[in-house]
């Protein structure tokens, strides 16, 4: 009983409750379809989801620093966008364009970090104002959706990188637990990383340690931005397309992952580990759903947002009862 | 406080340097004739197509004033057009609208609790009902876009008459009147105000601020839900993936071109309403120019920026300073 309460007290308490609930969803599904405890099933998940998952390691550390970023979505749609007419319209080289919509990304993410820092804005309203600019810039490119023929596009999607017996991932996926990887390494491992943890635990403190704050939050936000276009690069290998209205409200899928995961939303707390974790738990349940056949899609969104709040509210109560005790 | 009478003058100012572009560049903008006995014109369109956001700006502007944020108005749109649409063609019009508002009702609780109570971050709180609650929405229509074909009375609200004015119109009128006298004639505004500023401090002078944080954010589903109506009942049938899309960050956005400050405090339900009323006309223009409707979200944008740039505090402290 006593080491219960210890490890419900624990501060990775939600965290592990995500993993546990992975785990649960996968039995679940494994016990009652056939064909779902396959490990294909479970590497099809992570090639679904490579996209959904490099947005979640960049949203993680946005949250971790106490702020957010609504612009990521349609970060991703304008990197699809640009990429696609760089390549199709442009014709440049593959890895040129690569390069530049990353650096382009990159770019627009920090100077959405120097107007929150330099004008001390809220995150919320400058990042909203980030994502209607970047949806709009879109469709100023092209109205249409552009199909990306280049080969280096074509040969990346269509690539099966074969594992034992017979199962395969894509190299969006690999490409996307490495970003996990360094992305943990970042957080863990480096000075920035500390940093991007103290800013969240309170930005007064931050700073009178000494802290470079201002310098930490345009980095944080430059790196969701560079994750974001990213992100895009993968969902143009996923897609092979280019358009405006790719990846709708993916920025709140990446939150709702980010949280289920055991990040604080209040910033300062969390892991970069519970992006893997919160983005499995979101596309097993859309693969339970598929796989049933007769529930419908929205009941996605509804077991989604009953994930979001219960997590919210575990958070909230173990939060609560610590400042009591 | 710089200029303490002229909170109103920017979005004003911003309103007619807009309606003199739009009067220059699209011919016959001005122009009102009487037809039928309705008023038509270019003018009368913005104000009736403007009337939801502008519900929606009202309830928004309370809930910002109170530091809150409510980013779920457009999925209460959808439920409360759904519930009416699913309800009207058996039980009638009085049921359905009831019903409607019922729902509305049970959806500003869920938010206030969930803020108040347990105390979570508005944004959160209310992203978790807006996440879920087009799927709610679309449950009760099977995924279906359901089309109201009778009665007839129903198509009323967002598309009829009164006195010659559209009547979606009268309800922003009654529903701004309302509001502007509870807040002047109660102390309910001065509440309001007090918790944005600094809710520790209101609660310790005795105001209760969990009631009043609970009543925000019933007022603003209450408002989505009256936008929802209005939708509608304009387009005949219920949308529950798109009706209402996108509301709450134009509600947002009318409330902070109004003057209303994010962090609290500061809100002018009049301010909003012209806020409402400048991005109507900004959407309105572009289309009537000609321009791909979608270049309006980079204009939006570029205005956010630079009116939530001019209002930072970067400028105060550098004079200060």
């Amino acid at each position: 009983m006593k080491t219960f309460r210890a490890a419900v007290a624990a501060p990775s308490f939600t965290a592990w409750v995500s993993v546990v609930l992975m785990v649960l969803l996968f039995i679940v599904g494994a016990s009652s379809y056939t064909g779902f405890g396959s490990t294909q099933v479970v590497l099809n998940l992570l090639i679904d989801n490579a996209f959904l998952l490099v947005i979640a390691v960049g949203m993680s550390f946005v949250i971790l620093s106490g702020g957010i970023d609504l612009s990521m979505g349609s970060v991703l749609a304008l990197t699809t966008m640009v990429a696609a007419w760089l390549l199709q319209v442009a014709h440049w080289p593959a890895g040129l364009v690569i390069v530049t919509v990353l650096l382009g990304g990159a770019a627009f993410g920090a100077l959405q970090g120097v107007v929150v820092h330099v004008f001390r804005l809220q995150p919320f309203i400058v990042t909203l104002a980030g994502m209607f600019l970047a949806r709009g810039l879109c469709f100023l490119i092209s109205e249409d959706s552009i199909t990306i023929d280049a080969p280096l596009f074509v040969t990346l999607s269509q690539t099966q990188i074969p594992l034992f017996g017979g199962a395969f991932v894509s190299p969006g996926a690999v490409i996307a637990l490495a970003v996990l990887g360094a992305g943990l390494w970042v957080a863990h491992c480096t000075a920035f990383g500390r940093t991007v943890y103290a800013l969240g635990g309170s930005e007064a403190s931050a700073l009178m340690m000494g802290l470079a704050v201002g310098r930490t939050k345009i980095a944080v936000y430059a790196l969701s931005g560079f994750c974001a276009s990213l992100a895009g690069v993968l969902f143009a290998f996923y897609m092979l397309s280019g358009y405006g209205q790719h990846a709708q409200g993916v920025e709140l899928d990446a939150i709702a992952a980010v949280v289920i995961g055991g990040t604080v939303l209040t910033g300062g707390y969390g892991y970069v580990a519970g992006a893997l974790s919160g983005v499995l738990v979101l596309g097993l349940i859309q693969t339970l759903i598929a796989f049933d056949g007769t529930l419908s899609s929205w009941w996605t969104k509804i077991v989604i947002g009953a994930l979001l709040f219960v997590f919210c509210a575990v958070q909230r109560l173990l939060s609560l009862k610590k400042v009591s005790a | 406080m710089k200029f303490p009478m002229n909170t109103l003058a920017r979005p004003l100012a911003a309103l007619a340097l807009l309606l003199a572009v739009a009067a220059i560049f699209v011919p016959g903008f001005l122009h009102l004739e009487i037809k039928d006995g309705h008023l038509y014109g270019s003018l009368v369109d913005i104000l009736h197509r403007a009337a939801p956001l502008m519900l929606a700006a009202l309830g928004m502007t309370l809930v910002i004033a109170t530091r809150g944020i409510d980013v779920s108005v457009g999925a209460v749109v959808a439920i409360a057009g759904t519930v009416a649409c699913v309800l009207v063609g058996s039980h009638g019009l009085a049921v359905a609208f009831a019903a409607a508002l019922g729902a509305a009702l049970l959806c500003g609780l869920w938010n206030g609790l969930l803020v108040s109570a347990l105390g979570l971050q508005p944004i959160i709180a209310t992203l978790i009902l807006m996440v879920a609650g087009r799927g709610l929405a679309q449950l009760l229509t099977d995924g279906q876009i359901l089309t109201v074909y009778e009665p007839a009375s129903f198509f009323w609200l967002g598309g009829g008459h009164l006195l010659g004015l559209p009547v979606s119109l009268f309800v922003v009128a009654a529903v701004a009147g309302l509001t502007a006298q509870l807040m002047k004639r109660t102390a309910l505004g001065l509440f309001i105000q007090t918790v944005g500023i600094n809710p520790v401090a209101a609660r310790l002078a005795g105001v209760r601020t969990a009631a009043i944080v609970f009543f925000v954010y019933v007022y603003c589903s209450l408002g989505a839900s009256l936008a929802g109506l209005i939708i509608a009942s304009n387009i005949k049938s219920a949308d529950a993936n798109n009706a209402g899309l996108l509301l709450e960050l134009d509600a947002i956005l009318a409330v902070t071109l109004g003057g209303g400050q994010l962090s609290g405090g500061k809100f002018s339900l009049a301010g909003s309403l012209i806020g409402a009323l400048i991005i109507q006309t900004l959407t309105s223009t572009i289309y009537a120019l000609g321009v791909p409707p979608q270049v309006t979200m980079v204009v939006k944008a570029v205005v956010v920026f630079a009116v939530c740039i001019s209002q930072s505090s970067f400028w105060s402290s550098r004079r200060t300073a």
